[in-house]
């Protein structure tokens, strides 16, 4: 398992054509997104790098349905996510897509169980809140509301809230953006984890090239386009990971 | 549970200060509703009950005198039912320690045995005797309000004979339940009585033995009311009828339908507004409320939860606040209604008991009209942050684009600091918001307005009517027309300072389909103390020749315009019917007439110099021995003075509008504060983040809260001018709805009215302030550098 086997289109999970993103604020456009072509295969652990304002976020939304591309094409296996309706975005990301996100946007008013549950009570075949919260080494805070637990604890919490519903794909957007090295390091152990236990496409975005040694496979995104990519020949495990 | 049903409640009880101020404004609004609907509806049932538990008649008459065997031939009128004829006579009554004028009427009771129409309701004691001559059962207002118990004496003067009369009973009739003397404009519970007393008793005192005056009958099942009337009329013609007449021309009948219809539109208008803009007000918290969820439902919306199952989460939320208003309005609305209806029947309806009814449809409007306020203030904002698109949502709002504000564009920057400019851009900002809490805030004083606007509308009325209308001290009726020679020897009683004679004809105003039975008044053209008044209040002479109507019942019932030719029924003497041209309007607040010049009225009836009765100006300090002189005259039928009619008219009104507008202040107060409280509670949510930082910056607790409470007293002060309009619009619109025979409403509003208005707005904001200061000392800085930002 430590060698992924090698890319075969049968195995693409995304696949991205000539995807451009232009936002209009009055007068001035900002060109988010000018021209990415990317395949993402099953079972991955992705890191998308790249300075602050380079599209990353961008292109999560766009990948995980949650916003539309300008100009391009988005293929999840056999659907095709440009111009989808609201509709049929919804049952996507409700059954196939688990969010992380910077800031965890836990429900303050729901326990850590609840937050999970919140989910897990809309999809098809989910865990139990209680096993996803074990799977993030949360099993013994479960009746903590967020402001009970550390920020680090929040994003776990999130992680669990993600997986739960068992995903085909785990978005990621700096999910260590807000936490300290140390406490990053555990948010990492858990999604490595996550991606080799349930074998979950997981995407990860971050800023930061440290992060970068614990992937499958490497995205440098500059100025809205792919600058570099490569493989890791050899995947760090997080826990040796340091910023 | 759902885990997002449990999100629910915690977030009703985190938002518990909210819930009970937007539970306050349904409250309300609610309460005002359930209270003025119910007691209209429990008025009507216990009218409806007490006319057929009493067997209320249908149709009456009035005739000068008729041998009894004549009731054998209206009884045998085909459309008859049950018939009984009675005596009927005016009298003067005189009580011990009490020198006012006191007018009666004193009806016959069978001899022995119940009634066979109406009937009285015995409140206490007895019946008289059977065939006693000196008992009397006594009208239970005018006992009340002399503390009259049976057993005890009354004089009266009947027939010019002075006679002692003893209390058997004190009684509520369904014919005198409202009771107002001839030539009074209200009740007056001191100075009129109704008695009843044996049939050959008052027969011999009034000269009426083996005759009648008065008739009272029931109709069979099919009957058509207007034939009967027509045969009876034809019947009595002979013995000086004056015409029968239906229910709704008997007076206390047609009085009481007044009240009424005044009460049900103020049991229509009064809530619709409350109701109105407490539900406006909820939509607009309530949008404000789900607009800072927008986080949450991008969440939400980021794991697929759809828009209905999002809006229905809010829409739940929003329900359990809707319900908590409506129940506590509904609760408090029986309570306040039950207390109005026992106001009621304590100054206007004596009915003998209550059936309080709170009809499930008036629940049920109540919620509809709230559910609606609020589903749609909080389906609106969730659907606007469902659109946002979900990346939009979850990221912080972008920083938004202030700029500087017009005041600072022209210059004026350097008067302010950096706190008052943030205040002035964040209003600049946000106008649409802005404006939407200035109108809530002022909707709040508006109401509060139209609440408190009776007081100052009804001082308005009895001045005109009393110092500008009717001046007279004292309004004298003779027992019949009377030759003008009468008014010298009025003058010539000692302490009589000056006479206006009135001639005073009862009749049936006529024009195309619409007619109203009243009386013509003809009275002096330049008269000192009896004056029409026109539009502008001020005196004008009654022009020769024709009618002066007063505006509401020329506009509105009878529909005629100046230059209109009236047909005019006289209901005595030879009851002839005349053509009289309408001259002109007359502005008049308190009753209905039409006036004539008293010569023309007196060349019209074909007759000399004639007066029914007089308008007297008295000395200051001799009215009690005037009042006695007159009292002794067997002419003099009855008095009314005025000063002491006033004085009454306050003292039963006074105990109504104070509750009504204790009531009417508590419900706008109560949505006032809900307002302020919301909005300054909302504006702290949704700046909270920025004063922490403030805070975090090095800014004081006092400084953070002039931004915050800054914005809220500049907005309030911006609201108190724009409520005075609003409170003004919505009593015009109350002055409109209440036009009634009884009085309608001048568009007045007084410097109380407006300061009360204000008062609200500013207590409410006080309070809201000292509770938004009490909260920023707990701001959390902690979490907004645990965050975002
Ligand atoms: N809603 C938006 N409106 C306008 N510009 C946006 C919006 N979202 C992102 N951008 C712009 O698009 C570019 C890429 O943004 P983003 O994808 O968030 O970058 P990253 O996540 O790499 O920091 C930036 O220049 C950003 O300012
Ligand atoms: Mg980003």
């Amino acid at each position: 398992m430590m060698n992924p086997m090698p890319p075969d289109q049968a195995n693409a999970v995304f696949v991205a054509r000539g995807l451009t993103k232009v936002y209009r604020m009055g007068e001035v456009e900002v060109h988010a997104l000018r021209g990415i072509d990317l395949t993402l295969y099953q079972g991955e652990l992705v890191v998308l790098l790249g300075p602050s304002g380079s599209g990353k976020s961008t292109l999560l939304n766009i990948l995980g349905g949650l916003d539309a591309p300008s100009g391009g094409e988005v293929r999840y296996l056999d659907h095709t996510l440009t111009g989808a309706s609201e509709s049929e975005l919804t049952d996507f990301r409700r059954e196939h897509v688990g969010f992380v996100f910077q800031f965890y946007n836990l429900i303050p008013s729901l326990t850590a169980r609840e937050n999970v549950a919140a989910v897990t009570e809309i999809s098809r075949s989910p865990m139990r809140p209680e096993d996803a919260l074990a799977l993030v080494g949360l099993g013994n805070r479960l009746d903590h509301f967020p402001a009970q637990l550390s920020g680090g604890e929040q994003q776990r919490v999130a992680i669990a809230r993600a997986v739960a519903k068992n995903p085909a794909v785990l978005l990621c957007d700096e999910p260590t953006g807000a936490l300290d090295s140390a406490t990053g390091v555990v948010v990492l152990e858990v999604l490595e984890k996550v991606n080799r236990e349930l074998g979950t496409l997981t995407v990860l975005i971050t800023h930061n090239a440290g992060i970068a040694d614990m992937a499958d496979r490497v995205i440098r995104l500059s100025d809205g386009q792919i600058a570099e990519e490569h493989r890791n020949a050899h995947k760090r495990p997080a826990h040796e990971l340091s910023w | 549970m759902r885990a997002l049903d449990r999100k629910l409640l915690r977030d009703l009880w985190h938002l518990r200060g909210q819930v009970l101020a937007i539970a306050a404004v349904i409250m309300g609004g609610v309460a005002t509703l359930v209270m003025s609907l119910s007691t209209y509806d429990s008025l009507g049932v216990t009218r409806d009950r007490f006319y057929g538990e009493y067997r209320f008649a249908e149709v009456f008459a009035s005739l000068k005198r008729a041998p009894e065997p004549v009731a054998e031939r209206l009884r045998a009128l085909p459309g008859v039912e049950q018939l009984e004829t009675r005596v009927r006579a005016g009298v003067k009554l005189e009580l011990e320690g009490f020198n006012d004028p006191i007018t009666g009427l004193l009806l016959s009771l069978p001899d022995s045995g119940e009634p066979l129409l109406n009937a009285l309701h015995l409140k206490r004691g007895g019946m008289p005797q059977a065939w006693s001559a000196d008992e009397v059962v006594l009208s239970d207002s005018f006992a009340d309000a002399h503390g009259l118990q049976p057993g005890d004496k009354i004089a009266a003067i009947i027939n010019g004979k002075r006679q002692q009369l003893t209390i058997a009973g004190v009684a509520v009739s369904p014919e005198y339940i409202y009771q107002i003397a001839p030539g009074s404009m209200f009740p007056d519970f001191k100075r009129y009585g109704v008695l009843w007393m044996g049939r050959s008793a008052l027969g011999a005192a009034y000269g009426m033995e083996g005759a009648f005056n008065q008739v009272s009958l029931t109709l069979a099942r099919d009957a058509r009311e207007q034939a009967v009337i027509d045969r009876v009329d034809a019947i009595l013609a002979p013995y000086g009828g004056t015409g029968a007449y239906g229910r709704k021309d008997q007076f206390s009948n047609r009085f009481l339908s007044e009240e009424l219809n005044q009460l049900q539109t103020t049991a229509t208008i009064f809530p619709a507004i409350f109701l109105g803009v407490a539900a406006f007000l909820l939509n607009v918290v309530v949008s404000r409320l789900i607009a800072l969820q927008r986080e949450q439902i991008a969440i939400l919306k980021a794991f697929g939860y759809r828009y209905p199952a999002i809006g229905w989460h809010y829409v739940k939320l929003v329900l359990g606040m809707v319900l908590l208003g409506v129940a506590g309005g509904v609760a408090l609305g029986a309570w306040f209604g039950q207390g109005l209806a026992a106001v009621y029947m304590e100054t206007t309806f004596r009915f003998p008991y209550l059936d309080y009814l709170l009809n499930p449809g008036i629940v049920l409007v109540a919620l509809g009209v709230s559910v609606v306020g609020a589903v749609s203030g909080t389906l609106y904002s969730v659907a606007r942050a469902v659109r946002l698109p979900a990346a939009e949502g979850m990221r912080a709002e972008a920083p938004e684009a202030y700029r500087a504000t017009l005041i600072e564009r022209i210059g004026l920057q350097r008067w302010f600091g950096a706190p008052t400019r943030m205040i002035l851009r964040h209003i600049e900002r946000r106008p649409l918001k802005s404006m939407l809490t200035v109108l809530g805030i002022s909707c709040a004083c508006g109401l509060m307005m139209v609440g408190n606007d009776q007081k100052g509308a009804i001082d308005f009325m009895v001045d005109l009517q009393f110092r500008q209308a009717a001046r007279e001290d004292l309004a004298l009726t003779f027992i019949e027309p009377t030759s003008g020679r009468a008014l010298h020897e009025l003058a010539a009683v000692p302490g009589v300072g000056y006479v206006e004679g009135f001639r005073d004809v009862p009749a049936i105003l006529r024009f195309g389909h619409y007619h109203y039975r009243s009386a013509i008044f003809g009275i002096e053209p330049e008269g000192q103390l009896h004056r029409s008044l026109d539009h502008d209040y001020q005196p004008v002479a009654v022009p020769p020749g024709g009618v002066v109507l007063t505006d509401h019942l020329a506009r509105n019932i009878l529909h005629v315009e100046p230059g209109d030719m009236l047909t005019v029924e006289v209901l005595e003497g030879s009851r002839p019917v005349l053509q009289v041209p309408v001259l002109g309007i007359t502005q008049q607040f308190l009753g209905l007439s039409a006036y004539m010049q008293k010569d023309s009225l007196n060349a019209l009836m074909r007759e000399g110099h004639v007066v029914t009765g007089a308008y007297l100006a008295i000395e200051p300090g001799a009215e009690e021995a005037v009042y006695a002189k007159l009292n002794a005259r067997p002419r003099v039928l009855g008095m009314v003075a005025n000063r002491s009619a006033i004085q009454s008219f306050y003292e039963t009104i006074g105990e109504f509008i104070l509750f009504y507008n204790l009531v009417a202040t508590l419900l706008a107060g109560s949505i006032g504060f809900g307002v302020v409280y919301n909005s300054a509670r909302i504006a702290l949510s949704e700046r909270g983040r920025e004063l922490a930082s403030l805070r975090v910056l090095g800014f004081t607790r006092g400084e953070i809260a002039y931004i915050l409470l800054g914005e809220l007293a500049l907005l309030t002060l911006a609201a108190i001018p724009v409520g005075f309009l609003v409170g003004t619009g919505l009593v015009g619109i109350l002055v409109l709805a209440f036009e009634s025979d009884l009085y309608r409403l001048p568009l007045v509003l007084t410097p109380q009215n407006y300061a009360m208005g204000a008062t609200v707005v500013i207590v409410s904001a006080l309070l809201s302030g000292l509770l938004m200061w009490l909260r920023l000392g707990r701001l959390d800085l902690v979490a907004v550098l645990k965050t975002r930002e």
